[in-house]
């Protein structure tokens, strides 16, 4: 594994028992001697650390703040200009064809953007903000700093112990905050459905951060593995199996992503890659769709699982996207596309697993209620 | 016990041979969710996929040691398959089967030689 990456944290998960795997070109944990199933089950109950230092932190400045703000609506379908001072969206990079390049979260700081991207994208994602946004406005991909997420009921106690302010913060907040310290931006936000932070910080502090949250007899380290089931049991995306370049926002159930500025009517309509196929789908529907899926027995369906409308029938409805095992719902759950007119909850599927038929019916996203502190 | 390089032990019990999994190979596996038994009384040839094992992580297949019958397997895992990273090499058995020769056990790993194998 010797071209892969590693995280300033390598040295704590090796320590702490990771079993390390190759990830989006990084060596990272994943899972530690606890296993995923009560990695993912302690998140739940208590508070979790992951580190996502793989992803790629990306900063957009422009003389004018609106001028990178403007410039960013020019790659996505989200409303950057109207979101205010120390809050952060989640949106998604579109391409001409209405697919979905990346998903990504992009924080108003003031002066600046602060945009985070997923790990196996960033390259092309920086690229492309080069291609579209430069020289009005300078892109640059931060190699300096490492990102914590500490996730899970028990995240804002932990965190307030070191600084007040933090349990202060509502759902999308950012803020910069000394943390053991360090200059950390804090953002009250996460990808496990629970509530959270997540925490950029120098990658010099890095390390010493990760520790002393650790050392909180309520945090666990959390690997990939449980970070994919608690995404699935939240019914959050993941970019390359849930949503691609080939389905559309509304496709994926997307569209609450896609602020009333820039829809059909809006003040700043479409003027996004694209456009013309999201807006049309928004009025007038879409042949596919994105659903929660459970299966009836305790076979897992997983990605690639063929969805079939009786145990007989020859065409595929449908397709799953995401899917395993949820240890919080103590069943298998997965996600998956299907036929618009399957999408209706309780519509009764076959996933063919293995040569056989087995039930399964379409259910509401997500699987675990969020526990955001709205 | 004997041992497979697929890392499933083999004790013998009178003129059955019980089959279960390396306590290794269920921690490589992680959490068992899933178990898809054979039905008793199949016939299996060497090789043939008679168990599905899913963890956490991901869906493998156990193979039939050698030839012979199902003659029982352990209803109590389909209920309860986190019994496999539990007492992988005890409780958590898979079947049991009758097999044509005997002899074919001499050829597997005993404990020190599968010790070795997996490092």
């Amino acid at each position: 594994m010797s071209d892969l990456k590693r995280t300033p944290l390598y040295d704590l998960h090796v320590g702490l028992g990771a079993k390390m795997v190759p990830f989006a070109g990084y060596e990272m944990p994943v899972q530690y001697s606890l296993g995923v199933m009560k990695e993912h089950l302690h998140c739940r109950a208590a508070a979790g650390l992951f580190d996502v230092s793989h992803m790629g932190q990306v900063i957009l400045r422009s003389e004018d703040p609106k001028v990178a703000k403007a410039a960013l609506e020019r790659l996505i379908p989200q409303d950057v200009l109207g979101l205010g001072e120390d809050r952060q969206r989640y949106g998604f990079f579109t391409n001409d064809e209405g697919g979905i390049e990346d998903d990504l979260m992009f924080a108003n700081r003031g002066d600046h953007l602060f945009v985070v991207v997923n790990a196996a994208c960033k390259d092309a994602d920086v690229a492309r903000m080069r291609a579209a946004l430069e020289p009005e406005v300078t892109v640059k991909l931060l190699e300096n700093r490492a990102l914590l997420a500490l996730q899970g009921p028990k995240a804002e106690a932990v965190l307030a112990e070191h600084h007040p302010s933090l349990a202060e913060m509502r759902f999308m907040d950012v803020a910069t905050v000394p943390i053991a310290g360090a200059e950390c931006w804090v953002s009250r936000s996460g990808y496990t459905g629970e509530d959270g932070y997540e925490i950029s910080v120098p990658l010099a502090a890095a390390k010493d951060l990760a520790q002393a949250l650790l050392a909180h007899q309520d945090v666990e380290a959390i690997g990939l593995g449980a970070r994919d089931s608690l995404r699935l049991e939240a019914g959050l995306c993941l970019y390359g199996h849930d949503i691609d370049d080939t389905t559309s926002p509304v496709e994926g159930g997307l569209t609450w992503g896609i602020q009333k500025t820039r829809r059909l009517g809006g003040d700043r309509e479409g003027g996004f890659p694209g456009a013309t196929r999201i807006l049309s789908e928004m009025a007038d529907g879409v042949s596919r769709k994105r659903v929660g899926l459970i299966p009836e027995g305790r076979a897992p369906m997983r990605e690639g699982t063929e969805l079939f409308a009786s145990p007989d029938a020859e065409t595929p409805v449908g397709t799953v996207t995401s899917g395993g095992f949820g240890p919080t719902i103590g069943a298998p759950v997965a996600m998956g596309y299907v036929g618009a007119s399957f999408a209706e909850i309780g519509t009764a599927l076959f996933g063919e697993v293995r040569g056989k038929r087995l039930p399964v019916s379409v259910a509401k996203l997500p699987f675990v209620a969020a526990g955001f502190k709205r | 016990m004997k041992f497979t390089e697929e890392h499933e032990w083999l004790r013998v019990e009178g003129d059955e041979v019980v089959v279960g999994i390396t306590a290794h190979a269920a921690e490589q596996l992680g959490d068992v969710v899933f178990i898809e038994l054979p039905d008793e009384g199949t016939t299996v040839s060497k090789d043939d996929e008679v168990v599905v094992i899913e963890s956490v992580k991901a869906a493998s297949d156990i193979l039939a040691p050698l030839d012979g019958e199902i003659t029982e397997v352990n209803e109590a895992l389909v209920d309860e398959p986190g019994k496999v990273n539990d007492d992988a090499e005890g409780e958590a058995w898979f079947f049991k089967m009758k097999i044509e020769d005997m002899s074919a056990l001499d050829d597997m790993m005993d404990e020190a030689a599968y010790k070795k194998y997996i490092g």
